[in-house]
């Protein structure tokens, strides 16, 4: 009899993951929360580096797992899951599954910047986060403040609810800072005459062709970087948003009034993620992420026999990065299946 | 009446060094007493508040009073020993200068009198023995306790005890060995005369039938007078110093004396008056929260007095006034730390980007504060109720302003703050505005202490609240409930606990925590400590929302910017300023559409 592998979440790594364990020869029932498969990649415009359409990418997931004819079931949540006969027994929705393995891929939301209140996110009307802007790209590529003007000057404020310990999150998530510069090239794509400036702690271009973008950012695009962090940001009359922030490469205090700003919210465990690791008694990192088996040398398995994890559930990650834990997963959890056999 | 023995020279030896060093002490301290604390001295010696001393000595140093509030037990045991062994020594010397019809008899007289008197048939005597009996029974209750509090201090409502220096061992092991011994000694003199009264003839009878009383009673009286006299050996470098100290304190208090900015002979009997009763440890979150018992008050106090202070120790206090709130003694706990502090900071700073401007003129001046201007929603908020109730008023920090002063003041830097004062004084009083209102419980709470204004100062939610009184908005009240958070600076710092509650009430139902107004938890975001990480602020803060969340509220309304933000990183429930559950709760104007996504949408 095939074994039967549930996959929790349907975002990249889960879908991919079903897909994969399919072509493997195992059974696999994969449960969304939504209607749609992909996760946050369906709020996303354009990826980094190379600003194709993110679109492709959920083709491909899409396409792969229809292929597949894993069983996906839409608008399910987990409500318990036990110990069964050495698997485990899962209460999805109004369904009960058994499963010989558990593959969690909860992934991540995005930091809620309404608590950085000083930033005004939700008081502001002309202050959004990156996840609005690429919104704003996905409908047709027009950018407009709240008074339906196009914006003359945009501020971009980098590490949003990343390596703020006033927030409690003292980790980098790694992805913000290209996703930035990419948007910033973006807005100077759509709004060449406006004026764009990114405010940073540091650049952490760590992917290849990311410095390359920084570059180009800066020669081809024109846009400015300061370095120093917003400490403040207040509403004028006109709506406009007056920021206070330190050039701490000039070394002095600056006010700068900007027509839009965004904030590159960072990564927190998704409430799924959470929940999920609460339901299992599943480690945590010290950022509350889940933690893998080994840091090193078995990033898949947890602390739970037969639990696996992929993806940003883990911990911040590219697209790219999330599809290959995504297969490393599926070799993990093949080897414990096959293992168990004999 | 000839009564001497050797065996007196223990205790008189200890009573008189007693006498001799704290006498000098005594003369030391008043001797370098700032000139104005020694005129209010002269002039309160000869005011009425002399019976508000003696009453408050009574009820404080006697009964313990502030130690029952804490608990009854414990306020039981400090009672039985202080008011009993009082009795017990004004009684001793009545009954002893009644019996040799001596006034100027010796100290020690009254002590040994049973050793030395045999003879029961004065008249007094049966009232005597009786009485003096009752209040050994009553003394010896009450060490009993102190027994127990070392075993079961949880009894006593204690979770720590106060960790002892030496010469308070050594005061402790004498303090309780004197009553029992006093007991063992007039028992066996009892077994011999039969002088005693119910417990000690009782004992003594009972002891007589089977132990040679006669060859144990003289070794008795020897151990009784040498722990009397251990006691008072070691009570001037013990924290026993507190006894004769705190009467000292209580008066000059009352008199009008106080620690404020610098450490002055005051602020050194304040010091020995410290008990080490162990309260403060408790009561501090550094403790409860972060298992850190150093910082506590008790021990920074002892550091004072070792003149051996930590600058870590200066600075690790959150100044939240939980300790000095239930100090039995009431000494001014959060000003030693900042007078500490002021020795230590260094004054580098220029203040010469203070540009003053020329605020426009308005009956009611608004100043936010730097808090306020981080979390917008209250700035928004208040601004709405403002122009709702149709003010007329001038917003005097709308473009960033000086800060208040209070940040540098809790970090002992007071010149400082002074410059800050003076600069905000100067533009409130510009203004020409009858009311000051602020949103900022920490500006309040300097406004209010040290910027001495000519006009009425007032905190959002008291004004809000005269608003609603006076018809100016009005409110609709909706079913939520809602549980109020006191901030530091408002509720103990300026004692405004009623008046936010009050505002609320006309707007939701209040749920209660086990830790409202002057038992208010600090929301751990404090201004005051800067040794504290951001992890250890999150931890501190996990632990308030422990206790805020019992009674299961849909929300955390406060009344400052600050605890706002704090509560905000790990919110189980809303957290939202008074100022914005009554911007709401009026209505003045629908909420604008908006372009970006609710947080809902974002989180999915």
């Amino acid at each position: 009899m095939k074994k039967h592998v549930f996959i929790i979440g349907g975002g990249v790594a889960g879908a991919e993951a079903a897909s994969q364990l399919v072509k493997m020869g195992f059974d696999v029932t994969l449960a969304e929360k939504e209607t749609q498969i992909g996760g946050k990649l369906n709020q996303w415009d354009r990826l980094f580096p190379s600003k194709r359409k993110a679109a492709e990418v959920l083709d491909f997931i899409n396409k792969n797992l229809v292929d597949s004819k894993a069983r996906v079931l839409f608008n399910t949540e987990i409500s318990k899951i036990s110990k069964q006969n050495g698997g485990y027994k899962i209460y999805a929705g109004i369904e009960e599954c058994t499963a010989d393995a558990i593959l969690i891929s909860t992934g991540y939301d995005v930091f809620n910047a309404r608590i950085k209140e000083e930033y005004g996110y939700g008081i502001y009307e002309n202050v959004i986060t990156s996840v609005d802007l690429e919104e704003m790209f996905r409908n047709g590529n027009k950018i407009f403040n709240s008074n339906k003007e196009e914006p003359k000057r945009i501020g971009f404020v980098h590490c949003v609810g990343s390596r703020d310990e006033k927030v409690g999150n003292h980790y980098c998530s790694q992805v913000c800072c290209v996703t930035a510069v990419k948007q910033a090239m973006e807005v100077k794509e759509i709004l060449p005459r406006a004026e764009v400036y990114c405010f940073y702690m540091d650049l952490r271009m760590f992917g290849l062709q990311f410095e390359d973008l920084y570059r180009e950012s800066q020669e081809k695009w024109g846009v400015n970087f300061i370095r120093g962090r917003v400490s403040e940001a207040a509403e004028n009359i006109d709506g406009t948003i007056l920021i206070k922030v330190e050039d701490t490469l000039a070394g002095r205090p600056l006010k700068m009034k900007v027509d839009l700003l965004v904030l590159m919210v960072g990564f927190v465990p998704s409430a799924g993620t959470t929940e999920i690791g609460k339901m299992l008694n599943l480690d945590l990192t010290p950022e509350n992420f889940l933690k893998p088996a080994d840091e090193h040398l078995d990033t898949s398995s947890t602390n739970l026999k037969g639990v696996f994890i992929a993806g940003t559930c883990k911990s911040p990650k590219t697209i790219a990065d999330t599809f290959a834990d995504a297969r490393a997963a599926t070799l993990k959890i093949k080897e414990f299946l096959e293992g168990s056999e004999k | 009446m000839n009564s001497f023995d050797i065996f007196v020279l223990p205790f008189a030896i200890g009573l008189y060094t007693l006498l001799i060093v704290f006498f000098a002490k005594v003369f030391d301290w008043i001797k370098h007493l700032p000139v104005g604390d020694r005129r209010k001295i002269g002039r309160g010696i000869r005011s009425r508040k002399l019976f508000g001393v003696v009453k408050e000595i009574f009820l404080e140093s006697l009964i313990h009073r502030r130690i029952f509030k804490v608990n009854p037990l414990l306020g039981y045991m400090h009672m039985s020993l202080a008011f009993g062994w009082f009795l017990l020594i004004v009684l001793g010397a009545a009954e002893s200068k009644i019996y040799g019809r001596d006034l100027l008899n010796t100290p020690w007289d009254p002590i040994f009198f049973k050793y030395f008197k045999h003879d029961t048939n004065e008249f007094h005597s049966a009232f005597f023995n009786f009485t003096m009996d009752f209040l050994l029974l009553f003394v010896l209750s009450g060490v009993f306790l102190a027994y127990l509090k070392r075993i079961y201090a949880r009894l006593f409502g204690l979770k720590k005890t106060t960790k002892h220096i030496f010469f308070d061992r050594l005061a402790i092991i004498s303090l309780w060995l004197i009553f029992p011994l006093r007991l063992l000694a007039e028992s066996l003199t009892s077994g011999i005369y039969h002088n005693g009264g119910f417990l000690t003839d009782g004992l003594g009878s009972f002891l007589a039938g089977f132990m040679p009383v006669g060859h144990l009673e003289y070794t008795a009286w020897w151990l009784y007078s040498l722990s009397v006299g251990a006691f008072f050996v070691a009570l001037p470098y013990s924290r026993y110093m507190h006894i004769p100290t705190e009467i000292l304190l209580i008066a000059m208090r009352r008199f009008g004396i106080k620690t404020t900015t610098t450490f002055t002979n005051f602020s050194q009997i304040e010091v020995y008056s410290c008990p080490r009763c162990g309260i403060c440890i408790d009561k501090c979150q550094m403790t409860s929260a972060l298992g850190n018992e150093k910082p506590a008050s008790v021990y920074f106090l002892n550091t004072i007095r070792a003149q051996k202070v930590k600058p870590g120790l200066s600075f690790d206090c959150m100044i939240c006034g939980r300790c000095e709130q239930y100090c039995p003694v009431g000494i001014s706990l959060m000003n030693h730390r900042l007078v500490q502090r002021n020795k230590l900071i260094s004054n580098g700073y220029n203040f010469q980007f203070l540009k003053n401007g020329i605020p426009e003129k308005a009956r009611i001046a608004y100043y936010a504060g730097c808090m306020t201007h981080l979390t917008p929603s209250i700035e928004k908020a208040m601004i709405k109720i403002l122009e709702k109730a149709g003010t007329d008023f001038v917003f005097i920090d709308k473009d960033g302003g000086a800060c208040c002063g209070r940040p540098m003041m809790l970090s002992g830097n007071f010149e400082g703050a002074e410059k800050l004062i003076e600069f905000n004084r100067n533009n409130i009083l510009k203004s020409c505005a009858d009311i000051l209102v602020t949103s900022c419980a920490i500006c309040y709470k300097v406004f209010k202490s040290n910027y001495d204004l000519p006009l009425k100062v007032l905190h959002h939610s008291e004004f809000i609240l005269e608003l609603v009184k006076s018809g100016k908005i009005n409110i609709n009240k909706s079913g939520l409930r809602a549980v109020y958070h006191d901030p530091c600076e408002l509720g103990r710092g300026s004692k405004v606990y009623e008046e936010p509650r009050e505002l609320l009430s006309h707007a939701l139902e209040l749920v209660s925590t086990g830790y409202d107004r002057e038992n208010a938890l600090c929301c751990g975001g404090s201004l005051g400590n800067i040794m504290l990480g951001y992890e250890e602020k999150n931890k501190i803060n996990a632990a308030v929302w422990k206790e805020m969340m019992v009674n299961d509220p849909e929300m955390l309304v406060t009344a400052c910017p600050l605890c706002k933000k704090t509560f905000n990183k790990n919110a189980p429930v809303p957290v939202r300023d008074i100022a914005e559950i009554i911007a709401d709760a009026v209505q003045i104007s629908p909420v604008k559409p908006n372009h970006q996504l609710a947080p809902e949408q974002i989180a999915g």
